[in-house]
């Protein structure tokens, strides 16, 4: 099996697709660095609004490498579902699509296996993606920025809230940040695994990929209350950004942050077992449809 | 036991006349000078904000002032965020403006300490002050309590509690009240984690607009000279 994963690997390292979603996070990455060095007071002046009609700033010290890195992520763990959903639909159809399946199956490999290696292999392009963003919009843009203390901006309710985050207290919400976004792009992987076993080309699951995710987070994202209430808690892309709860630090009664904490662990927690059942349910449906699947291609 | 009872009866008539019977221009005056004693301080403290919307940690912060109105108040590590009103948080801001004309205002009590009120009115129809309240501790001519109006930024009050400097008047604590506007972000231009539970902390009622600014002095030192470039 572990044969299989090094040649699922290879053929992602040979695909010049995958090199798209690489080429593309660096690009992003680097035009919101150029863009904030620039002229990253405007966006502060922005999100602070009239806060600056009341207290003073140093705004050079508050866009710094951290704040820089959540800006980042705050856009792209929105967009990188669509480059998950390049490798992972291409899973089984590209191999339908070359006319290879037939010739797989017929290896001393269960289908099982054959989907969980296909699955192991976008789980690893996908940790290697994040990797290759926690390196340019973490550790370089604290080259650039230098580091200092986060502000994190906030609506919550009714209410918007600044929450600052003590620069030795950021690092590690940052790698369990790039954890959650680990399994949370496991998920889109696993979906596009699962649509990726009905179609005998690539486009079709790649596309129908990106269109549920882009389709769910608009839903998400309408912020009316029927929605919030009804439809919210049942589309996954609403626990895709979960990994910002690792920001929302805990507050004690006098409205100070408490350092090392984070203010609702068990709303994360919650949001990583949705994910992980998702992922189970995409898998354990691509591994069904899969093993009674009549190969023809 | 009858000789006790008369000194301790003098004492508070003592007390009372002082309190009452000071002309409040002496007064105003006499804790000027005793503020005036100070040409320039750099305090080292610890500084908490207490503003609704803004979840801030508790700051080390360095004061740095140098006569007549050099002032400023910088965070030692970290981004701050400072009032704007902050130079009123130095006393010696408060008379800066040497052309007012002084109101008595009669006597109180702040935080059991009776004290003599006064109203400063600068006569300078265009300055933004439009009036300083002061509370005066007319036995140890010490400021507890001030309240500062201004055309552009609404009220100020301070409050001061004196212990270890206060043969300079300066203060060990001082708790700086000031106006704040509501702070409101379009929704979706952040793209919030819902976490389902977590509405408001703050009850609607208890939104004032008042921000506090608490800031606990450690140490002063005391007309040791400061640098100008330390004011850019």
């Amino acid at each position: 099996m572990l044969s299989l994963l090094q040649i699922e690997l290879y053929k992602i390292y040979r695909r010049p697709r995958t090199y798209i979603a690489f080429a593309a996070i660096t690009a992003i990455v680097l035009i919101f660095q150029f863009a904030f060095k620039s002229d990253g007071q405007s966006y502060m002046n922005l999100m602070l609004q009239n806060v600056q009609d009341n207290f003073e700033l140093d705004k050079s010290k508050a866009i710094n490498g951290y704040f820089m890195c959540y800006i980042i992520l705050n856009t792209l763990l929105v967009q990188v579902p669509i480059l998950v959903a390049l490798i992972a639909g291409d899973a089984i159809s590209g191999e339908a699509n070359m006319g290879t399946l037939r010739l797989i199956v017929t290896k001393p490999f269960s289908r099982t296996q054959l989907i969980i290696v296909k699955f192991l292999a976008s789980f690893i392009f996908t940790i290697i993606l994040l990797v290759w963003m926690a390196i340019l919009a973490l550790f370089v843009s604290l080259l650039i920025f230098g580091s200092d203390d986060l502000l994190i901006f906030r609506v919550k309710g009714e209410e918007s809230q600044i929450l600052q985050i003590t620069q030795d207290d950021i690092l590690w919400r940052y790698f369990a940040a790039f954890g959650y976004a680990t399994i949370a792009l496991t998920v889109i992987a696993s979906l596009g695994i699962l649509l990726s076993v009905f179609a005998e080309n690539s486009i079709g699951p790649i596309v129908a990929t990106v269109c549920i995710v882009l389709f769910f987070t608009i839903v998400s994202n309408i912020n009316v209350p029927i929605i919030d209430k009804n439809i919210k808690p049942w589309l996954f892309t609403s626990y895709l950004v979960g990994w910002k709860g690792f920001f929302y630090i805990g507050i004690d009664a006098e409205g100070q942050p408490i350092k090392g904490s984070v203010e609702n662990w068990m709303a994360i927690r919650n949001s990583l077992y949705i994910l992980i059942a998702h992922i189970g349910f995409f898998l354990g449906a691509a591994i069904y449809s899969f093993r009674n699947k009549d190969i023809l291609s | 036991m009858k000789n006790k009872t008369i000194y301790i009866l003098f004492f508070f008539i003592l007390v009372q006349q002082i309190t009452a019977g000071q002309n409040i221009n002496v007064l105003v005056a006499n804790a000027k000078s005793k503020i005036d004693q100070v040409k320039d301080y750099k305090a080292s403290g610890k500084m908490k904000t207490n503003v609704s919307f803004l979840k801030l940690p508790i700051a080390n912060v360095m004061l740095y002032f140098k006569n007549p109105n050099k002032f400023k108040l910088k965070s030692e590590k970290g981004v701050s965020f400072v009032p704007k009103g902050s130079l009123n948080i130095n006393l010696n801001s408060i008379f800066t403006e040497t052309d007012y004309t002084i109101i008595d205002a009669g006597t109180e009590k702040v935080d059991n300490i009776p004290v003599r009120v006064a109203k400063l009115l600068p006569n300078d129809d265009n300055n933004d002050l439009v009036l300083t309240t002061l509370y005066i501790d007319p036995i140890q001519l010490l400021i507890l309590k001030s309240k500062t109006t201004t055309k552009e930024n609404g009220t100020y009050e301070l409050k001061m509690n004196y212990h270890k400097y206060s043969k300079y008047g300066l203060p060990d604590k001082i708790l700086f009240s000031f106006n704040t506007k509501d702070y409101k972000l379009p929704k979706g231009i952040t793209f919030d984690f819902d976490d389902r539970t977590s509405k408001s902390s703050i009850p609607k009622t208890e939104k004032n607009k008042k921000g506090e600014l608490e800031i606990l002095f450690s140490n002063y030192e005391i007309n040791k000279g400061i640098s100008d470039d330390m004011f850019k």
